[in-house]
């Protein structure tokens, strides 16, 4: 018989705060599950979602509900670095294509699918915001942007 | 378009270029909070801030254009509803285009904490959530530090000026989906739900977040308040438009020399803000098409730039002013590659509520993908206008729908030939259906 898992203490800890933020104990979870995202390993795991489950008094279905309508939120394995690149109409109009493709060359990855050594994980993402500055790529969150393809290796080598 | 030329004076931009502007000193000392000071400890009812807004003519600047005044005049009496009341700040910018929001969070995280509190006077609420989209990491720092240096200085939480205006603010973080913007789905999202919009009524005024009175309030439109209330508004009117006053921030992106967010006065021309902002069209290229106000606003002909950037303007002309975000495309580009990158956007936000807008978008994306690949048949436009006609107006819970409906009615009554083309010579005559459809499969 396996434990029922549970997050950990310095979580919980800071979870508890949150609630106090809001009158119904739910309005914290997403904002718990990016915690939980940052902090346990990159992606959702099911025990980390039964964990959050068992935290907030839901099911875990009901937080994997949740978590599965929201884009930023990884539910399968992903590589050590996140490699997010907008392919909306304005980042399309200057290149995102040519960037995802460079982005994909220098990782090996496939967009969608983490690298063979585990290393990065290639997204295309939906606009991020920084359509006055394409094309750009979002790093580990942070943005990199007014690309030219030649960039895209030099940005994803600062983590290489 | 009006006679008279416009007045240019910049306000909401005029602090971002200081050093450390997203301090509260910096702030402070370039006229900070005055505003607040000025209804809380100026004999101000909260009825009379409501008035001057409403007085102002300012129209939220999210996309609908909706009257601020008048919005917050919807919240119920608190003498007659003792519930607790709510204002959500809606950061979530993720309109296609877009990125002025941004722009104001990261460097003048305080001129929207002063607005918050100016509403939250106003309105009679205690308690406000800003709701920044997951990916805007620096904008929510921004915001979040701003909201423990007023803390901390006594301008946020109770007692605020040493009156008896008490408000929280409380930074909340979404996680990366477009309807998350729309009000209704904003509220569900802040829940800590599925961002599924409810169906209106009721209005969020009578029945929003936690079933209390709430309202919601783009960013920008909260950042132009505190300058309604030091200036007064004669001054606000003296900028724009009679019927769209003030100052609106323009995004302008894709193919030009220098994109930027540039604050001009509603009713400015379009071409001014490409040739005069942004330096023309790059590369001594020619204008083909362009998006006015975000991508569910209607591509307009290259031809019809000369219109005035105000709602009433830019309807006459075809198109919507939606978010300010103007979106150029040059001779090279193909708009039916555009429309396939957009409709394949609406199609991966629709919530999946309504069937006409889960299935319709899916049938826009794959029309205009087939079309851009040269597999798409004549009788496939048709199908697109009848696909949107179904779609919308009014036929589903929220405007995502109508969203992705409008572009598509545009290419087809702007851009036809272009679209028979693709079908003519059973390929893009500009070659633009690179190897992205490749890319793509992997992903899906
Ligand atoms: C699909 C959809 C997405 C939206 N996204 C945003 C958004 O990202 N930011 C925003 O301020 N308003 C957005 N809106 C508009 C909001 O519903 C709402 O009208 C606005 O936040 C009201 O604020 P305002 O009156 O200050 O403009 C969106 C609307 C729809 C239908």
């Amino acid at each position: 018989m396996s434990e029922r898992p549970q997050l950990p203490e310095r979580l919980r800890a800071e979870f508890s705060e949150l609630l106090t933020h809001y009158p119904e104990r739910q309005a914290a979870l997403i904002p718990a599950l990016h915690r939980c995202q940052e902090e346990l390993g990159g992606w959702l795991t099911p025990d980390t979602l039964e964990a959050l489950a068992e935290f907030f008094g839901l099911e875990p279905v009901e937080v994997f509900g949740v978590a599965s309508f929201y884009p930023m939120f990884q539910l399968r394995p992903v590589g050590k670095h996140m490699v997010a690149v907008c392919h909306n109409i304005a980042c399309e109009l200057r290149g995102a294509e040519d960037v995802l493709r460079e982005a994909c060359r220098v990782t090996g990855a496939k967009p969608g699918q983490p690298s063979s050594d585990g290393r990065f994980s290639v997204m295309r993402v939906e606009c991020q915001g920084a359509c006055t500055a394409a094309p750009m790529l979002v790093l580990d969150g942070v943005f990199h942007e007014n690309l030219a393809t030649a960039d895209v290796a030099r940005v994803l080598g600062s983590v290489r | 378009m009006s006679a008279t030329p416009l007045k240019r004076e910049v306000y909401l931009l005029s602090r971002i270029d200081l050093p450390d502007s997203h301090t509260l000193s910096v702030y402070k000392a370039n006229g900070g909070y005055q505003a607040l000071e000025k209804v809380l400890t100026g004999g101000f009812t909260p009825a009379q801030v409501i008035q001057l807004v409403k007085d102002s003519g300012l129209r939220g600047r999210g996309g609908a254009g909706f009257s601020t005044g008048l919005k917050w005049s919807f919240m119920p009496d608190v003498a007659k509803d003792a519930r607790p009341r709510y204002l959500a700040v809606n950061a979530d910018e993720s309109e296609p285009g877009t990125c002025k929001d941004r722009v104001l969070m990261e460097k003048d995280p305080h001129g929207l904490i002063e607005g918050i509190l100016v509403a939250c006077y106003a309105m009679r609420v205690k308690t406000a959530y800003v709701y920044v989209r997951g990916e805007y990491r620096l904008s929510y720092e921004r915001v979040a530090a701003a909201v423990q240096e007023a803390r901390a200085a006594g301008l946020i939480g109770q007692k605020i000026l040493g009156t008896d205006f008490a408000c929280d603010i409380w930074m909340h973080k979404g996680a990366g989906a477009y309807i998350c913007g729309e009000e209704t789905g904003l509220m569900e999202s802040l829940e800590g739900k599925r961002g599924h919009p409810r169906p209106k009524p009721p209005f969020p005024a009578g029945s929003g977040l936690w079933k209390s009175p709430t309202t919601v309030n783009n960013v920008e439109t909260l950042c132009n308040v505190p300058f309604v209330i030091t200036r007064g508004a004669e001054w606000f009117k003296s900028l724009g438009t009679p019927k769209s006053p003030g100052n609106i921030l323009i995004g302008i992106s894709g193919h030009v020399e220098r994109p930027g967010v540039y604050e001009l006065p509603l009713g400015i021309s379009a071409r001014s803000v490409l040739e005069e902002c942004a330096g023309g069209v790059w590369k001594g290229r020619t204008l083909k098409a362009w998006i006015p106000g975000g991508s569910s606003t209607g591509l307009l002909p290259g031809a019809k730039i000369d219109v005035a950037m105000d709602h009433d303007s830019i309807r006459e002309a075809g198109s919507m002013l939606g978010t300010g975000a103007m979106i150029m495309l040059d001779e090279t580009a193909c708009t039916v590659r555009a429309m396939q990158v957009i409709s394949r956007f609406y199609d991966h936000e629709s919530c999946g509520q309504c069937s006409q807008c889960r299935e319709g978008t899916q049938w826009l994306a794959q029309i205009f993908a087939r079309l851009e690949r040269g597999q798409g048949r004549m009788e496939d436009i048709e199908l697109l206008s009848s696909l949107a006609n179904g779609m919308a107006p009014a036929k589903t819970i929220c405007a995502l729908a109508d969203a992705a409906a409008i572009p598509t009615h545009a290419i087809v009554k702007n851009f036809r030939a272009e679209l028979e083309e693709h079908v003519r010579l059973g390929r893009c005559p500009l070659g633009s259906a690179h190897e992205a459809a490749e890319l793509e499969e992997a992903h899906a």
